[in-house]
């Protein structure tokens, strides 16, 4: 404007600076509800952990179970799977985690069943480390739920877990 | 301001022509109920909070009280939230697990019971509302909304002020006060169904509070209008349990944009300084 | 009309769009140079604040939109758990409900402003009807929007509603049933409502570029009712001077709006809607909204099923007919000392028969809706007509800048 020259100069950008910053912090201030919404509401947030009886599953068995709207594995190990979890040298693991980090009791073996590698369920028993086998993309996991082959990059999750009796497991 | 006086003069012309024409009905109104008084509630307001201590008074009426007929559809965990009756999560497990939950089904097929978790709904007395009406005569309704869901007409011109931001105004507590009024108005000793405030006058609920029911643990008096005023606030709050933090955002946001405002009307007159508009 | 300035592409990039798609100079010709008459008063403003408030509408409805469920067994609960475990839930969903009276609000502001300073008059026609569009839809859009929460409310203003078609001789019923996919209002009516709800405002966001293609085309009007002659003296650039003004304009609307999030947040609403639709129970009192009661009124005055609801759309078509009603050479009624008075009392007549819409149909309120009702009607079909003839109009400014020095 050809007016400017009249008005003090820096009255002027101040006011036009503070006015802008001002409308600057507004829509970030509106626009954060409108993110934050999509995070997990306080029902999903307090979705309640699941107690499983596993006194009834034999050894040698996986059973699934859901929690959280996700499969968890457990399974009953054999001494032969117990075995060959834990005779593997951990330097060697794409993962590297000892079996006794993985588990509470050595013949219980608790995981998520989502394939880290982009998140879908393995098949139990198979593959050639007897442990699990990706359909998707072939990824092959061991009696510890360790990534042994494949494109997965990092073993199956162990879920927060703790024994309420020798037969009783609450999970999350 | 030539608009408002001509304005004004028409809006008066229909305001007299509303008025002339109501006589009769205000003369049959005033047979029916009267309006509830206002109460001083905490929560009122810019600036109002919730009484902790009150809400947990409030919910030990219901649990004790109007718990054996009204469901109340909110989880339990709504107790530990902030702005609530400050309940403590280990407090709100412990009280979760007296009640019995239907669950299942579990790896056999079967449904089955378990103890309370909190983020459990707090479970209704009957399965459904027909079972109510079935036990009760009629079905009494859901309490998570009744601070909300009922009120009474505040009437011309009252409803004109009532969200106005001046003092003793910004009224949205019409539901505890009627609440509270129903609470207290079982006046006819021998009819236990007799309501001043309840439309009509007829209540399905008998009166349901009497002195020194329900023993309190902080001192507060063991009277029916004190066990009547917390559990209407309770109920406003389990209607509203987010109204702490909604009026704390809000007095921010109101700052916010009075601030931007002038800022804008400054910038604005800068902007026009040399236009003659 | 010739803008301010002329848009320059000033480096390569600019240039190479601006070659394909002259997306930028269109811009800068519609909202930067677009002169605006330098006259407008704030009324102008509502404008801006109606375009704020459809993004503001649009935006949050689709946020909602992520959350609710459209089934009768799982709405109610759904809007609960918005209110009470999403994320901001109660904030989005306040702003909303809240947003729908405000848009209704500014709408009818900005409806009498046109009414009063002759903005549908030649050669504004075309804009004046696409804005009658606007409100019909946005209607629509509202009614089905509070059908969604399913409350008692919900429930019994679609059942009522709905049953307006079944006016429709001979083939009514059969829209009706058609209208509900049953032989009530329920699940299949409220799942086709939420899609249409969700279709309708950006039918209304279309309509609206009309409207603001329209009105780039003959230009606003203003207080005095004047055309834009000499861009230099008359008008003023579109940015910054109308985006100031319509910025402050909206900052003090977003007041207003906060204010009844906040903390009114249920005032404008129903108590009875926070009760789960009951289809075997009617409501004392079935109150629709407060921007639906004038033409609720009008339906409830006439004790015949057929020529209610005909008075009550006519109450609404005969918006669109304004231009021709109004048989006045003057356009703005600054300077017509008698269509002022008559502007008033219709004004004051609207605002009678919200009143009256919102209180039980018996006895002196029926009689009252009924007066207010032919007063409703005879300012479009006596008053405006015959005032063109016979009024005596005060001299009109011969440019904006005439009438800008008259003031001064």
């Amino acid at each position: 404007m050809a007016s400017a020259s009249t008005v003090e100069p820096t009255r002027r950008d101040f006011l036009f600076i503070a006015t802008g910053a001002m409308a600057a912090v507004g829509a970030a201030a509106v626009v954060w509800p409108l993110i934050n919404q999509m995070s997990p509401d306080a029902s999903t947030l307090a979705m309640a952990s699941t107690e499983v009886d596993i006194g009834s599953i034999p050894v040698g068995q996986i059973v699934t179970i859901k929690w959280r709207g996700k499969p968890v594995f457990i399974s009953h190990r054999s001494p032969k799977e117990i075995e060959e979890a834990q005779n593997v040298d951990v330097a060697t693991l794409r993962d590297p985690q000892p079996d006794s980090a993985r588990v509470k009791k050595p013949e219980w073996l608790i995981v998520i069943g989502v394939c880290t590698h982009l998140g879908c369920i393995p098949l139990g028993h198979q593959g050639d480390y007897n442990g699990w086998f990706c359909p998707c993309h072939g990824s092959v996991y061991d009696t510890s739920g360790r990534i042994r082959k494949g494109p997965a990059p990092l073993n199956l999750a162990v879920p927060e877990y703790s024994f309420l009796t020798d037969t009783k497991v609450k999970i999350g | 301001m030539a608009f408002m006086k001509k304005f004004g003069l028409a809006a008066a012309a229909v305001i007299g022509l509303v008025a002339l024409s109501t006589p009769s009905l205000r003369a049959a109104e005033g047979a029916e109920e009267p309006q509830p008084t206002r109460q001083n509630w905490t929560f009122a307001g810019v600036f109002g909070t919730f009484d902790k201590a009150q809400l947990k008074r409030g919910f030990q009426v219901y649990k004790e009280v109007c718990s054996s007929c009204h469901a109340l559809h909110i989880p339990m965990r709504t107790l530990a939230q902030p702005g609530g009756p400050g309940f403590t999560e280990d407090e709100v497990k412990a009280l979760a697990a007296t009640y019995t939950v239907h669950d299942g089904p579990n790896m056999q097929g079967e449904m089955f019971d378990r103890p309370g978790r909190p983020a459990d709904y707090f479970p209704a007395p009957f399965a459904n509302p027909e079972a109510a009406a079935a036990a009760l005569g009629a079905a009494p309704p859901d309490m998570s909304l009744l601070g909300k869901s009922i009120k009474y007409e505040r009437g011309f011109p009252k409803f004109l002020w009532d969200p106005l931001p001046l003092p003793g105004a910004v009224y949205q507590e019409v539901g505890p006060d009627l609440i509270y009024a129903i609470l207290n108005g079982y006046t006819h000793d021998d009819d236990p169904n007799w309501n001043l405030y309840f439309p009509g006058h007829k209540i399905a609920m008998p009166k349901p509070l009497t002195d020194g029911q329900v023993q309190y643990k902080d001192g507060a008096p063991a009277t029916v209008q004190q066990y009547a005023k917390d559990v209407s606030a309770f109920l406003f709050w389990a209607s509203e349990p987010n109204m702490e933090y909604r009026k704390l955002i809000g007095r921010r946001v109101l700052v916010f944009l009075l601030v931007f405002a002038v800022l804008l009307y400054f910038t604005k007159k800068r902007i026009w300084a040399d236009v003659a508009h | 009309m010739h803008g301010h300035s002329t848009f320059e592409p000033k480096n390569g990039f600019v240039k190479w769009l601006e070659a394909r798609l002259p997306i930028l100079s269109f811009s800068h010709e519609s909202f930067v140079a677009y002169p605006t008459p330098k006259n407008l008063n704030y009324w102008w403003t509502f404008g801006a604040i109606l375009s704020f408030m459809l993004v503001a509408q649009i935006i949050t409805g689709v946020v909602l939109a992520m959350h609710y469920t459209p089934e009768s067994t799982m709405a109610f609960d759904s809007v609960e758990k918005i209110m009470r475990d999403v994320n901001w839930g109660w904030m989005l969903r306040y702003a909303h409900s809240n947003g729908a009276s405000m848009f209704f609000f500014a709408v009818y502001i900005h409806m009498f402003r046109g009414i009063y300073y002759g903005s549908y008059k030649a050669p504004r026609e075309v804009l004046w009807i696409l804005g009658v569009i606007i409100f019909l839809l946005m209607m629509a859009t509202g009614f089905m929007g509070y059908v969604l929460p399913w409350g008692q409310m919900s429930f019994w203003g679609a059942t009522v509603i709905t049953n307006l078609f079944s006016a429709i001789p001979f083939v009514g019923d059969q829209i009706t049933v058609w209208l509900w996919g049953g032989y009530s209002v329920g699940n299949p009516t409220l799942n086709r409502f939420f899609s249409l709800h969700y279709l309708l405002p950006f039918v209304i966001a279309a309509v609206v570029g009309l409207h603001v293609w329209a009105l780039h085309v003959v230009g606003q009007n203003n207080p005095d009712g004047v055309d834009i002659k000499d861009v230099k003296k008359d008008s003023v650039p579109f940015t910054p001077h109308a985006t100031m003004k319509d910025s402050l304009g909206i900052a003090v609307f977003l007041l207003l709006y906060a204010w009844f999030i906040f903390f009114v947040p249920n005032y404008l609403g129903d108590a009875d809607n926070y009760i789960p639709a009951n289809p075997m129970k009617t409501p004392p009192h079935i109150v629709p909204e407060w921007y639906f009661l004038p033409f609720y009124a009008i339906l409830r005055s006439i004790p015949n099923k057929l020529a209610g609801v005909v008075a009550m759309f006519a109450a609404i078509a005969l918006l669109a007919f304004l231009p021709w009603l109004d048989t006045s050479k003057v356009r703005s009624g600054k300077y017509r000392p008698l269509f002022k008075i008559f502007f008033w009392i219709f004004a004051a007549t609207a605002i009678g028969l919200g009143y009256l819409g919102a209180m039980p149909p018996e006895g002196g309120y029926v009689l009252a809706a009924r007066l207010l009702s032919v007063s409703y009607f005879a300012f479009f079909l006596v008053i405006l007509p015959v005032l063109g003839l016979v009024e005596k109009t005060k001299p009109v400014p011969a440019t904006i800048a005439d009438a800008v020095l008259a003031k001064h």
